[in-house]
């Protein structure tokens, strides 16, 4: 080997290429500049991204199709993402100036900091110009839209609190009636871990699942003003007695067994706990209302043959929340973006008028046993094969004293990652109730 | 271009069939002649690699929460993050995975490389075999190692092995030999590819000189194969523990650094600061320490080669 050929022949490779890479060069530059993915997209007069998953990724589908057509000069192009995948996608579209005309998300936190940054529209107008948008929604949905006493994004599709479920046919097995208290909860542990069951399926590699056990025990225990505390930033929020208190509950349940053994590996998105609780595995279950659609889909004739039960959450002794409170999610959110064309925030505005709650999407939503966020459709609930489970979550819904935003939308995501993180040691028992309070409290304030 | 290129191959050309004398009029001639060539190289890197760099090392004294305005922090952030217990821990398992599963993948894969080397048709096929990991893309391989490894769904329930139902995934301890396992199960191909060449770039004649000395398989292995190898496993342990600073993909859908933070390493606690806390500040902080990290390790095992890293392993052949 001589050097002149070793040296000749790096030139000759890369001179090749740079006649092959040129054409990638410009397709790297040019593809920089589109706006979004997706051809669909291209033409439409508004942009907007959803979350892929049925039934809701059908029937939005569906309810956009019906309003394009009806509507072909303000058309909304839709594009679908995966939920975790989504939630990045979007900050870092917003950051970028590529977001979509419509920004859809949960409100609380997230909202706040896209309105702080000056990058969703001041809707409050828009309502009073038109009320009656505003007065077909449930009022109870408009909490988590407004910042600073505006609002900011429209309240729609269903209202998902978080419900305790249970496995009916379980139950019978063992003779045991459904938990009314925690100490109910706490006693029948050992008795489902006899027959060989476990107690509570929990998807616990999601953490949000296991995020869902203490806001209803925060609120069991000191009632909504516990996390109004931490949401305002209180100073050691966290280390209040009813906190150190729930914390200690939620442990306790850990340490008895309660959780199914490896509940740290599974993960909700698979949705691993609910085949747990319909393949009869799991006796009971704490998710969001949203699972019963999947589980009628997935599980057979479990929801069908009536083995799916459902339960307010269990009362705490000596605790002072009202029996009545629900935490979950209240609605999902649309704001408009501030950079976008003004046609496309027309045609977006129109589409929040006519298309995103129209008569046949409320009722492609009830068909899928879910509650929308509608005033007036109790008849239409009624009228459900799932009328018992539809008019239980209107109850719960219309009829909480308080309805607590999921934390970790609620609080800004910086807090809520942190939460979440420690949620999950918590949860593994790595850390105790006051290792979490002060962990927690630094972030109080954020 | 079209006119400068007959000129180029022209004196490749000429320099191949005359290489002694006067290359060097030759050589310093095309120097002057193929420096804009590497234009287009440079210019990625520069676009792509070095202009990021410099950003993220503004942004680590930077506040920005990935949607609003910039604001100067100063040196807030790196206080912040030299101080955080949960960098160090970060810092403490990217190290540990760096050195496990490069003690794990070396002598699986040299033994492959080796094995896979010789001339039988059925290590040809089984070769094969070894490389199909290759094919597959991390999230891919995650997703299934996540669906088999269910303590409920996975394989073990299904199979009714009940010492493989584990809290894999769940256990702090336990789920950093999975990602060992995971890792090694998706590189070991590509590292036995880098000693299957290296092997087979061993003269024989070294092989025959051996034998004819008495010398026994696993004598060869030792004296030939393995020191000859030395700059095929310098290579191959930069790519291990480089790769291995920036390994993300693969524990991110497998774990998400969970359970707590047991296997947060720093790829995933700069993704989980940056994108899901949206503090892109003290996110770049570990940003630039990868960096810094990855390239000191990168400097320190090429000077393992020694000096003459360059210089033929060959001579008297």
């Amino acid at each position: 080997m001589s050097t002149t050929t070793q040296r000749s022949a790096p030139s000759r490779r890369s001179f090749l290429g740079a006649v092959v890479l040129a054409p990638f060069a410009g397709a790297a530059l040019s593809a920089c500049g589109t706006s979004g993915p997706g051809s669909s997209a291209a033409d439409a007069a508004a942009t907007e991204w959803y979350l892929s998953g049925d039934p809701s990724e059908t029937i939005t589908k569906n309810g956009v199709a019906a309003f394009n057509e009806a509507n072909p000069d303000q058309t909304i192009g839709l594009t679908f993402f995966q939920n975790d995948a989504y939630k990045t996608k979007i900050k870092t579209a917003i950051g970028a100036g590529q977001a979509p005309t419509i920004i859809y998300g949960w409100g609380g936190g997230t909202l706040r900091s896209y309105v702080e940054a000056g990058q969703v529209d001041d809707l409050t107008s828009w309502f009073d110009a038109n009320p009656d948008v505003r007065s077909r929604l449930l009022e109870s949905s408009f909490g988590p839209a407004t910042v600073d006493g505006k609002i900011y994004a429209l309240p729609n599709e269903t209202v998902t609190p978080i419900v305790f479920f249970y496995n009916k046919a379980l139950f019978e097995q063992v003779g045991a009636q459904p938990p009314k208290t925690w100490d109910d909860l706490l006693a029948l542990v050992p008795v489902f871990t006899d027959a060989g069951i476990a107690p509570l399926a929990l998807g616990g590699q999601s953490r949000w699942t296991s995020m869902m056990w203490l806001e209803y025990l925060y609120d069991r225990i000191g009632g909504p003003e516990l996390f109004t505390a931490i949401y305002d930033g209180e100073p050691d929020a966290w280390s209040a007695p009813a906190s150190l208190d729930a914390l200690g509950k939620v442990q306790e349940l850990v340490a008895a067994g309660g959780f199914i053994t490896g509940f740290e590996s599974i993960t909700a998105d698979s949705n691993a706990d609910q085949a747990l609780l319909y393949t009869g595995r799991a006796a009971m279950m704490l998710h969001g209302a949203w699972t019963y659609g999947s589980m009628k889909t997935d599980g057979g004739d479990f929801v069908s043959g009536g083995s799916l039960g459902w339960l307010p959450f269990p009362t705490v002794a000596g605790g002072t929340g009202d029996p009545s409170n629900a935490v979950g999610n209240p609605g999902q959110y649309m704001s408009i973006y501030t950079p976008a064309e003004q046609p496309a925030k027309d045609a977006a505005l129109k589409y929040f008028t006519d298309g995103i709650m129209a008569d046949d999407v409320l009722q492609a939503y009830i068909d899928a046993g879910n509650v929308p966020i509608a005033n007036g459709i109790e008849d239409r609930l009624a009228a459900s094969d799932d009328a018992e489970w539809l008019q239980f979550i209107y109850s719960t819904a219309s009829g909480a004293k308080t309805f607590t935003q999921s934390w970790d939308q609620a609080l800004s995501p910086a807090t809520a990652e942190a939460l979440l993180t420690n949620i999950e040691q918590l949860f593994s028992r790595a850390i105790t109730p006051e290792q979490f309070a002060t962990a927690m409290n630094a972030t109080l304030g954020q | 271009m079209t006119t400068t290129t007959p000129t180029t191959t022209g004196s490749t050309g000429a320099a191949r069939r005359a290489p002694a004398p006067g290359a060097s009029e030759h050589r310093s001639v095309k120097t002057g002649s193929v420096a804009w060539m590497a234009i287009p190289a440079v210019a990625f890197f520069v676009l792509f690699g070095a202009v990021p760099l410099i950003g993220v090392g503004v942004l680590s004294f930077t506040q920005w929460d990935g949607i609003g305005a910039i604001r100067w922090l100063g040196g807030g952030n790196w206080a912040s993050v030299m101080t955080d217990p949960v960098m160090y821990k970060a810092l403490g398992l990217t190290f540990g995975i760096m050195i496990f599963s490069w003690a794990v993948q070396t002598p699986v894969s040299l033994l492959l490389g080796v094995f896979t080397a010789g001339t039988q048709k059925y290590r040809a096929v089984l070769a094969v075999l070894y490389f199909l990991p290759l094919l597959m893309s991390a999230a891919a391989i995650s997703i299934a190692f996540k669906a088999l490894l269910d303590p409920n769904f996975g394989l073990a329930a299904s199979l009714g092995i009940p010492v493989l139902v584990q809290n894999w995934l769940g256990d702090p301890t336990l789920v950093l030999f999975v990602i060992i396992f995971v890792l090694s199960w998706m590189y070991v191909p590509f590292h036995s590819l880098l000693y299957q060449g290296g092997v087979q770039q061993i003269p024989r004649s070294m092989y025959e000189a051996a034998s004819i000395d008495g010398a026994g398989t696993v004598r060869q292995f030792f004296s030939i194969t393995l020191p000859q190898l030395k700059y095929t496993v310098i290579t191959s342990s930069t790519l291990m523990v480089v790769g291995s600073m920036t390994a993300f993909d693969l524990i991110f859908v497998l774990t998400a650094g969970g359970p707590g933070d047991a296997s947060r390493v720093l790829a995933l606690d700069m993704y989980l600061r940056g994108f899901r806390a949206n503090q892109m500040g003290p996110a770049s902080v570990i940003a630039v320490l990868i960096v810094l990290i990855g390239l000191g390790l990168a400097l320190f095992l090429r000077r393992l080669g020694g000096k003459d890293a360059n210089s033929s392993q060959m001579e008297g052949l």
